[in-house]
């Protein structure tokens, strides 16, 4: 019981309703992309994106602007050359995305190392703090939670479609390079939003775990879209009432709750079978 | 006099420095199951490709007389890939989504997908004797079987040419021979138009109506029976000329 009153206390205080609005939100743009992107086999593009974050929250910090503000367009942008290494110069997916993280994190260790005076501010990026997300980034990742929630359901059968089969996308008619765009534009606004709250080391696993998880025992594709989304937001919310009961550091313990999910559903995909 | 659907036009396709076909040129009319063979390497998939417009190319590549930007491709191509392997077995699809994905090029944005085209879908299952799949996970079904849906997909739109990429390739020999029959029939009283590559010449001479022999260019484009007799083919062929058409 005592438990429960700790959780009823937690709800009182207003960073924790900020942090369970901004993670839910959040989990559900996370986990509607990582089916397309798990299926692709691009899952990792969610941490060499947040290890570009980690570069530009450290332009952003050394200019003393909004590190969120700052990182959406240049992560996009980092994302695009991804997708353009893979497409045009035929640099497989995984060198490509692996060529543009360690870029990142080699600027981002040199603007730390000259610039100095915020390394701790720096730092604590790198994990995160979901209990310290303000007003304003609530606001800023409700919104591009629900841009990208829309946009998924919007473009819904193109994604479908060009998970399943590109070229037969293509050749139906299916604009696949725009539909591709829209998809790794949608992750790196996504990720530079988890990099608050689980932190650049761990916001892949937020794309990548839920997705996974629901893999493990769904046979339609909406189905694992929502189930993904349910394992997501349930993992954001037990995550927090966890951390805050145990005193656990609140990135981490979401993603632990999300490896309980994936232990779960693994056990129950095999007995399924 | 008949209705050209294809009209190539001394198509060439280069990758880097290695030409993968050299002014390739023939022609398909409506109602002819044309059967492209060759040897491994020999374009045959890339030449299919740059029918679809996947992989560009130079020459010219005309759909009743209309380049290939102005045809309305998704509308009346029906086109089956190469190869299964891309179905994972983890894939979370049913059979009737993937059937009905067929049907998305006809949808304007944003696409909806209603009862009717579900019934669509499994109207041409029941045809293809695989409406008994359609709740099944398309990652589970043998090999024939997905061949099956796949083909329903290709099919839901009704299209007046049908491509096939090495179709039967991880078939076992029954699967092999019931699609090989499905594929005739369609041609035969559907009046559908086939351009199907295969592996395997001997099966190609049973089915289909014209033989193209591709090696990076056209070695021999007509009937099966006129290949096998022709004496020209006996020399570039040799003793090979005779297995193809033995087999047949």
């Amino acid at each position: 019981m005592e438990v429960f009153s700790q959780i009823r206390e937690a709800l009182s205080f207003a960073f924790v309703q900020r942090a369970l609005i901004a993670g839910c939100f959040m989990a559900l743009g996370c986990s509607f992309l990582g089916v397309f992107l798990v299926l692709r086999r691009f899952s990792l593009i969610g941490d060499g994106l947040a290890h570009v974050s980690f570069a530009t929250v450290a332009i952003a910090l050394l200019l003393h602007a909004q590190p969120m503000i700052v990182s959406i367009p240049l992560v996009a942008i980092a994302s695009l050359i991804i997708l353009s290494l893979n497409e045009k110069a035929k640099v497989y997916g995984d060198a490509a995305i692996g060529l543009v993280s360690s870029f990142g994190i080699a600027l981002g260790v040199i603007i730390a190392s000259t610039a100095g005076g915020f390394n701790v501010d720096l730092f604590s990026y790198l994990f995160g703090n979901i209990l310290s997300v303000s007003g304003i980034e609530v606001w800023i990742t409700v919104g591009i939670s629900l841009i990208v929630v829309l946009i998924t359901v919007l473009f819904y059968h193109d994604l479908f479609a060009i998970t399943f089969d590109e070229d037969y996308a293509y050749v139906s008619g299916i604009k696949v390079k725009t539909v591709n765009k829209i998809l790794i534009i949608l992750t790196s606004l996504i990720v530079v939003l988890g990099i608050k709250i689980v932190g650049t080391m761990l916001v892949s696993s937020l794309i990548i775990l839920p997705a996974v998880s629901a893999l493990q025992i769904v046979k339609s594709f909406k189905a694992a879209i929502v189930l993904a989304g349910v394992f997501a937001v349930l993992s954001v919310i037990a995550g927090i009432f966890v951390s805050y009961v145990l005193n656990y550091p609140s990135g981490a313990t979401i993603v632990m709750v999300n490896f309980v999910f994936f232990a779960f559903s693994f056990a129950l995909g095999i007995i399924k079978k | 006099m008949p209705l050209k659907i294809i009209q190539i036009k001394d198509l060439s396709v280069k990758y880097g420095d290695i030409e993968a076909l050299s002014k390739v040129s023939f022609e398909i009319e409506a109602g002819d199951y044309v059967g492209i063979v060759g040897p491994n390497g020999s374009g045959k998939s890339t030449l299919i490709k740059s029918v679809l417009g996947l992989i560009p190319f130079e020459g010219e590549i005309l759909f009743q007389g209309e380049s290939l930007s102005d045809f309305m491709l998704q509308k009346k191509v029906g086109y089956l890939p190469q190869k299964m392997s891309f179905i994972d077995q983890r894939f979370p699809a049913t059979a009737k989504e993937i059937v009905v994905s067929g049907l998305y090029c006809r949808k304007k944005f944003p696409k909806r997908v209603t009862r009717d085209d579900y019934q669509t879908a499994w109207k041409i299952m029941e045809t293809l004797g695989i409406s008994g799949l359609a709740d099944r996970s398309v990652g589970k079904l043998s090999g024939g079987q997905q061949q099956r849906v796949l083909l329903a997909r290709a099919l839901i739109n009704a299209p007046q040419l049908l491509i096939l990429d090495e179709p039967t390739v991880a078939l076992d020999p029954q699967s092999r021979e019931t699609f090989s029959l499905t594929i005739q029939k369609l041609n035969r009283e559907n009046g559908v138009t086939i351009l199907l590559v295969s592996h395997d010449a001997g099966s190609i001479g049973k089915y289909a109506s014209k033989f193209l022999y591709l090696d990076r260019k056209v070695v021999f484009y007509g009937t099966f029976d006129k290949f096998c007799k022709s004496s020209e083919m006996t020399d570039y062929f040799g003793a090979e000329q005779h297995i193809i058409c033995h087999r047949h």
